[in-house]
């Protein structure tokens, strides 16, 4: 039963909503035409748009760059799904304790550290054109395996990095209460502290996995051709920068969804902790 | 509209070179377009300087140590033979590098004429302004003594083969044009395109005739130009020189490029640079 006073109240509160949805629709319409009016006023746009918009470009373009935004996804989809595993392995080596450990404990260090330190560019070159000029039999030559293989190992070291943070950030309370109820070491680590860590650095997991979406178009340095390439073959055929455009803005929709998935998952967050 | 420019630019640089006496050093004040060709009228970046720009690093033959500045290699003797042909002198000549994409770009240009190996196309006009072509080009396919791809003799065949280019050159587009079997394969500079050869990972590299002789000749130890692969519409491909779209230099700079050719002094930079660029078999 809500009383006329919280009828009155809701009604403010509506009313206010209306509002405030109505200013910031104003004022997004003011500045929107405030850009347009600056950039199409400016002396250089007529070649900027085409240079840059140029709409019969870009849609003899889209086909190329969708196809290559094909291999795009499907070697993030391959990448991530491994970089997720191994990561977490080697997250859970670095926090291994006892004397016993102490090589796994250096070894995985050593590994992030190295490779959280080199430039992409230059492994995918070790990895790719290196690692095969080797002529080692079973060393595939495929150069969609072998950028691959490089990101796997670069972006693993990063991700480790972020699970060793979660892992750490649970406090030794929880393992000392896990452990007082008969819990092993190992059964706590997967029942109790990992939930628990994986939940915290999931804003940063998002984080990672966007950047991993843009960098496996790197891979085009070893002869694929990923979105980039196909805008870039499409740009150097006109001296035509609309293609970029093209890509980037496909890039940006693959990035859109994760974004949200981020939000929706940090208000569930929010509302497990009583917030609202 | 080009046309009538260079029909100007053709009967200005065909009356010059009929007016003009055996010994001249300084060209007379030849008007284009309404611009006369003269160090003093002309107006570059730097009044009195001339700003070539190219890229960083460029390749054998077409410039030497990677220093477009010594006058060595085709395209830095011709950039030094267009300055000279314009009434500067060597050391009136600046140089600036300038990648492929900040050459292209729609904005206020760092050169007022840049040599990269710039193919003319009618495509490419509408983004920036060629001058007359300097170099007819030919693509060329090349190849490893040990590879599978040594014993091809015609386009059928070739087209089995796993083949590489360069992004943004048109020797990708001839690869394109192959139709292989196999994707194209395509890397950032040639450089990659060698390590991907030595790597086993493609099987033959599609590269200009002249960069062909030069990496078979001294930079691949095994390497082998496998013949020539045939041109887009059956019109000769064209190197041409880069300025600004709508750049008051353009009729001057192609007028330069008319002469030079008219006087032999293209014919003679080409023998000394790109001489053993002889001819490889044409691939049927």
């Amino acid at each position: 039963m809500t009383s006329e006073l919280q009828r009155e109240r809701l009604a403010y509160k509506r009313s206010r909503s209306r509002r405030s949805t109505l200013v910031a629709l104003l004022s997004t319409a003011v500045f929107a035409v405030a850009v347009g009016v600056t950039v199409s006023r400016a002396p250089g746009w007529p070649r900027v748009r085409q240079s840059f918009f140029n709409v019969e470009i870009a849609w003899r373009s889209l086909p190329a760059v969708l196809e290559g935004l094909w291999l795009n996804l499907r070697v993030l989809a391959v990448c991530g799904a491994l970089i997720l595993v191994l990561a977490l392995v080697v997250a859970t080596l670095r926090t291994l304790r006892g004397p016993v450990w102490f090589p796994l404990r250096v070894l995985a260090t050593a590994y992030v550290d190295l490779f959280r330190g080199l430039p992409l560019i230059i492994l995918l070159y070790l990895i790719g054109f290196g690692l095969p000029a080797l002529r080692l039999t079973g060393v595939p030559n495929d150069f969609v395996v072998l950028g691959g293989a490089a990101l796997v190992l670069a972006y693993t070291a990063y991700v480790a990095e972020v699970f060793r943070a979660g892992i750490e950030s649970v406090h030794p309370s929880q393992v000392a209460a896990a452990r007082s109820l008969g819990l092993g070491p190992r059964k706590t680590l997967r029942l109790v502290v990992l939930p628990q860590a994986v939940r915290r650095v999931m804003p940063a997991l998002l984080n990672d996995f966007v950047a991993l979406q843009k960098d496996c178009g790197l891979i085009s340095v070893l002869g694929a051709v990923d979105a980039v390439r196909a805008a870039q073959i499409e740009h150097a055929r006109a001296f035509n920068f609309t293609p970029y455009v093209v890509a980037g803005l496909l890039f940006v929709l693959l990035a859109v969804p994760t974004a949200r998935f981020a939000d929706a998952l940090a208000r569930r967050a929010r509302r497990r902790q009583g917030g609202r | 509209m080009r046309a009538p420019g260079l029909i100007l630019a053709v009967t200005a640089a065909v009356l010059a070179v009929a007016c003009a006496p055996a010994d001249q050093t300084a060209p007379p004040t030849n008007q284009v377009d309404g611009v006369t060709c003269t160090k003093d009228k002309l107006p570059t970046l730097t009044p009195g300087k001339i700003t070539f720009g190219t890229d960083q690093p460029v390749y054998e033959p077409w410039f030497v140590d990677d220093d477009p500045a010594n006058g060595k290699g085709f395209e830095s003797a011709i950039a030094y033979a267009l300055a000279e042909e314009l009434g500067y002198a060597k050391t009136d000549v600046v140089w600036t590098r300038v990648p492929f994409n900040a050459a292209i770009q729609p904005g206020k240009k760092t050169y007022d004429m840049d040599l990269n190996e710039f193919s003319i196309t009618e495509e490419r006009r509408q983004a920036v302004d060629f001058s007359a072509p300097y170099y007819d080009v030919d693509q060329a396919v090349i190849t490893l003594k040990s590879s599978k791809a040594a014993s091809v003799k015609t386009l059928a065949e070739l087209k089995q083969v796993k083949i590489g280019a360069q992004v943004g050159t048109t020797s990708f587009d001839a690869a394109e044009r192959l139709q292989p079997e196999q994707d194209v394969a395509v890397y950032n500079t040639n450089d990659d395109g060698k390590a991907a050869l030595r790597a086993g990972q493609i099987d033959a590299l599609v590269v200009d005739l002249p960069t062909a002789f030069y990496i078979t000749s001294a930079e691949l130890e095994d390497g082998l130009i496998i013949g020539q692969v045939p041109a887009g519409d059956g019109k000769p491909e064209q190197f041409g020189v880069v300025l600004d779209k709508g750049s008051p230099l353009t009729a001057c700079v192609s007028t330069a490029v008319e002469n030079l050719r008219a006087d032999g002094t293209l014919g003679r930079i080409e023998q000394e640079w790109l001489s053993s660029a002889g001819t490889a078999p044409e691939l049927k």
